[in-house]
């Protein structure tokens, strides 16, 4: 069927970029691979027609922070010979230690009931319309506090950035 | 609309948890091996994506819309987060000429 070869394709997709993205010794090509996250997971959004968060993935994530990321890795100019490596042992007990909390996951999730959550109705509910319409209704309040959010985040960014502080 | 429904529930919700449970151990893992700041904060970027999609898949197969709500104020956290972030690993740079966090242990008891 499409729509499950179509997941499984964008899950490895994502998941073989996440590892290339913590793999890769060029910082560069750590952004350029999590760029490449990033669409797979919009595509995941686009699967569970949820065409805003999609629209908005794509802008925020991809768009926006991406860009964000790359300007200061090449305002820093970075690249693989000044990339520092920690010692092989703390990488190992790192692996190990993420794939113990994998394990624990695993196994607390394998007894989870999700059967009730099969009462869906509406499909339209992820486009913008209803959104709109929850997220001026019920969260304007924290809508509005976001944007103060934002505002403090600018201030403190152009703040610290500063050259003479 | 019927095909959209069918569309959407011919993929298990287990299939969701398994695959953002992946995506988070991978974003921990780049966390727990990696020394430049830049990469580390973008290895929470990735746990960050994978808890949105989570959140965003029960949303939508339980019917409740507020969940994606809840996404999308993740999505503006995450981007002061990131602004803010990289301001400050650009100040530790000008200062110590460095992105290696393990230089950066001066309050480690």
């Amino acid at each position: 069927m499409l729509t499950q070869s179509l997941f499984y394709f964008l899950s490895f997709l994502a998941i073989f970029s996440a590892l290339a993205v913590i793999i890769a010794k060029n910082p560069v090509h750590s952004v350029l691979y999590l760029i490449l996250t990033f669409f797979a997971i919009t595509g995941h959004y686009i699967l569970l027609n949820a065409q805003f968060l999609a629209i908005v993935n794509m802008i925020v994530y991809a768009g926006a922070i991406m860009v964000l990321f790359l300007f200061v890795l090449m305002l820093l100019n970075l690249n693989a010979e000044t990339e520092p490596q920690k010692p092989a042992y703390i990488k190992i007990a790192g692996v190990v230690s993420g794939g113990l909390l994998l394990l624990v996951l695993v196994g607390a999730l394998k007894t989870v009931d999700v059967s009730g959550a099969g009462g869906t109705t509406a499909t339209d509910m992820g486009l913008v319309e209803n959104l709109g319409m929850v997220l001026f209704n019920e969260f304007l309040l924290p809508f509005e506090l976001a944007s103060v959010l934002l505002l403090t985040a600018m201030v403190g960014a152009v703040l610290i950035g500063r050259r003479e502080a | 609309m019927e095909d959209t429904l069918q569309t959407i529930q011919s993929i298990p919700l287990e299939h969701y948890i398994w695959f953002s449970t992946a995506l988070f151990i991978v974003g921990v893992i780049g966390v727990l091996t990696r020394r430049n700041a830049i990469i580390i904060l973008m290895s929470v970027e990735l746990m960050l994506n994978a808890v949105n999609l989570l959140l965003a898949a029960f949303s939508v197969h339980h019917g409740d819309p507020s969940g994606q709500v809840f996404v999308f104020f993740i999505m503006a956290v995450a981007a002061a987060e990131v602004a803010v972030g990289l301001a400050i690993i650009v100040m530790i740079y000008r200062n110590t000429g460095s992105v290696d966090i393990d230089i950066m242990n001066k309050l480690k008891w």
